[in-house]
């Protein structure tokens, strides 16, 4: 028998779009016919993180979590409630950005679980956020007279959560793509509210690295860039802030490019899914973001 | 009855068939074989396809549940028990089945019918919804629409708990095969299936209240500090404010620990629930806070009616009859001209009940 997938995300009890992504880029790979089954599992939906395994068929699973940075979820959470028996973090041999995968058992199935680092973190997520802007943008070649802003939570408690937004913005500017890469945040400095300070450029590409739209990518950062005064009124893309062309592209995680991020996690840990790479990237590549309705 | 049935059923003979009442032994190209109800025939296995119409149902029967549903053992078992196979024998099953066969899963009714090869086709929708025609409801085909019909309930309010007693209405999926069924249900009651399976192998995994809180971290690490081992009546309170079966359907199988039953029914659902859910869990950290204040002595003026009227506003919103109270019925303390009279009259500029201020 195939080994089965299970994404791991966070959902939410109050907004009804935080699963979309997930659901969309299950759904991506279910289509590829690369695993026996694919299920999503949630922290705040159902099914449950403590219940997503039995659910599942397999006797082998490729667990990816669907997050950001590692840290709390990834480290504790997530293994915790999965039940993942003899789980330490050390397993992962993680600079805070490195973490590829660690095969464990389940306590609750007897599975065999290839625990794998969070989307977030992967190389692979680079391109997602060039991507990204692309989409945002319409145009396959931006770069050039562009900078681009990639945009984390930021928090005093996790210095991963981070690492991650920096590690890719070194990245991408190191692709030499953009005239100018910058990792800015919501709750520490450098701060997105100032975002026009950090940039020469006059157009600008704000991508923040987020799994699903919601209240910060949707009210907070929109209203700290001053591309609106009250979320509810809108903002159109691009806005001009400050002499600056503002082109905001919402959470990172609802381009459909991201299926492909969990797929490589997937291959990483040693999950036979080339095909299923070339399929998704020739999906996915230029396809309409994942917000729901 | 089609080749692809008959030479199944000869190849799985060969190694003895014993199953829902039929027996067959397959040697070389003989075939014999005999029935609970009391049929036997033999021949030559070429000739199997031509049996007994009364046999050929064993036969159609054998094959569906070993070639064409799914045979992970939870949705196995849920598709048999959908159609009573442990209690009704073949010929009295067909009869039914050929009727329509519905059962209720929560608020969910399923139907099973026979197809004319023998296969199963069932019919899903709303129990409310039964005996409409599935012409005059909304159809679906694929599983995936489970997911969006179960995200929203009729006034298109989101719907985080999936076992909430408020599934909208008006939608069919007429015809469904039993690994669709089974995806479907799944959508709609996430691992439902799945712990009604373990609880009925005698194996449900219960992680009661002490546990479940004890495990937690991060901002529900609070919760601990709310189970000091002093007894149990605030997980009373929190059973009947959200497991209660006019809240979830799920039957609530967690106690205060293994040891200690709380006092409060645990509902007639279906499905079991396991262990507090993520919604109890925050629900319950918002109370550790709240609960954690030390109580201080107001004193309020308030009518009889007055007091009588506060009394049936709690109520109405924690039983959800706010959206049911008529416009202009005035006779109900909780009706929105009496709620708006009282905050007229007794309420300062800073919302102060009664103008008694809230000190900490």
């Amino acid at each position: 028998m195939k080994p089965a997938l299970v994404i791991a995300a966070h959902g939410s009890h109050l907004n009804a779009e935080s699963s979309t992504p997930t659901f969309s880029h299950a759904d991506t790979i279910r289509a590829t016919g690369a695993f026996s089954e694919v299920r999503e599992s949630f922290w705040k939906e159902e099914p449950a993180f403590r219940e997503g395994l039995r659910t599942v068929d397999a006797e082998e699973v490729y667990l990816v979590p669907l997050f950001v940075s590692e840290g709390y979820f990834t480290e504790q959470v997530i293994p915790r409630e999965f039940r993942l028996e003899g789980w330490d973090p050390d397993l992962w041999e993680s600079d805070g950005t490195s973490a590829s995968d660690a095969s464990l058992t389940a306590g609750d199935t007897g599975q065999t679980v290839h625990y794998c680092g969070p989307v977030g973190t992967h190389d692979s997520m680079s391109d997602v956020i060039v991507q990204r802007a692309k989409s945002v943008t319409g145009d396959p070649d931006v770069g050039e007279g562009f900078g681009l802003a990639v945009v984390g939570h930021g928090t005093e408690r996790n210095e991963n959560s981070a690492k991650a937004i920096e590690y890719h913005a070194d990245r991408i500017r190191e692709m030499d793509r953009f005239d100018e890469v910058q990792a800015l945040f919501m709750d520490e400095d450098p701060e997105v509210d100032d975002v026009t300070d950090f940039f020469e450029s006059e157009d600008i590409v704000v991508v923040p690295l987020f799994i699903a739209d919601g209240y910060h990518t949707q009210e907070d950062i929109p209203e700290d860039m001053g591309l609106c005064e009250d979320y509810r009124e809108g903002y159109d893309v691009p806005t001009e802030v400050d002499g600056h062309d503002i082109w905001y592209a919402g959470a990172v995680g609802t381009e459909p490019l991201m299926a492909d991020v969990v797929l490589e996690r997937a291959a990483d840990a040693g999950a036979d899914v080339s095909g299923a790479i070339d399929q998704v990237r020739d999906r996915t590549r230029g396809a309409d973001p994942a917000t729901g309705d | 009855m089609d080749d692809t049935r008959v030479e199944a059923f000869a190849d799985a003979a060969a190694d003895g068939v014993d199953f829902d009442g039929i027996e067959a032994q397959v040697e070389g190209d003989s075939y014999t074989l005999s029935t609970a109800d009391g049929t036997t025939a033999e021949g030559s296995v070429a000739a199997l396809a031509d049996v007994d119409p009364a046999v050929e149902r064993y036969v159609t029967n054998w094959y569906f549940w070993h070639a064409t549903a799914p045979q992970a053992e939870p949705r196995w078992a849920f598709l048999r028990w959908l159609e009573g196979a442990d209690e009704h024998a073949v010929p009295e099953r067909y009869d039914r089945l050929d009727g329509g066969v519905t059962t209720t899963w929560g608020e969910l009714a399923v139907t099973v019918e026979l197809d004319a090869d023998g296969d199963r086709v069932y019919d899903l929708r709303h129990e409310a919804d039964r005996g409409v025609d599935a012409d005059d409801l909304d159809r679906y085909d694929d599983p995936v629409a489970a997911r969006e019909l179960a995200k929203h309930d009729e006034r298109d309010r989101y719907r985080p708990l999936k076992t909430a007693p408020t599934l909208q209405t008006g939608w069919v999926f007429p015809e469904l095969d039993p690994a669709a069924l089974v995806e479907t249900v799944h959508a709609f009651y996430p691992a439902t299936v799945q712990n009604w399976y373990r609880e009925r192998q005698g194996d449900l995994d219960v992680t009661h209240w002490h546990e479940t809180t004890q495990r937690q971290t991060g901002i529900y690490g609070v919760v601990k500090t709310w189970d000091r081992g002093e007894g149990y009546e605030h997980v009373n309170w929190v059973a009947e404010a959200c497991c209660d079966d006019s809240q979830c359907l799920k039957r609530r199988e967690w106690e205060y620990d293994g040891e200690t039953d709380l006092d409060v029914d645990g509902g007639d659902g279906e499905f079991p629930c396991r262990e507090p859910c993520s919604v109890v869990i925050t629900a319950a950290r918002q109370w550790t806070k709240i609960e954690s204040e030390q109580p201080r002595t107001y004193e309020f003026e308030l009518t009889p009616s007055e007091k009588e009227q506060v009394e049936e506003i709690v109520d109405a919103v924690a039983d959800g009859r706010v959206d049911d109270i008529r416009e202009a019925d005035i006779y109900d303390g909780a009706n929105r001209y009496r709620a708006r009279f009282l905050r007229a009259k007794l309420f300062d500029d800073e919302g102060n009940f009664d103008g008694v201020p809230t000190e900490d």
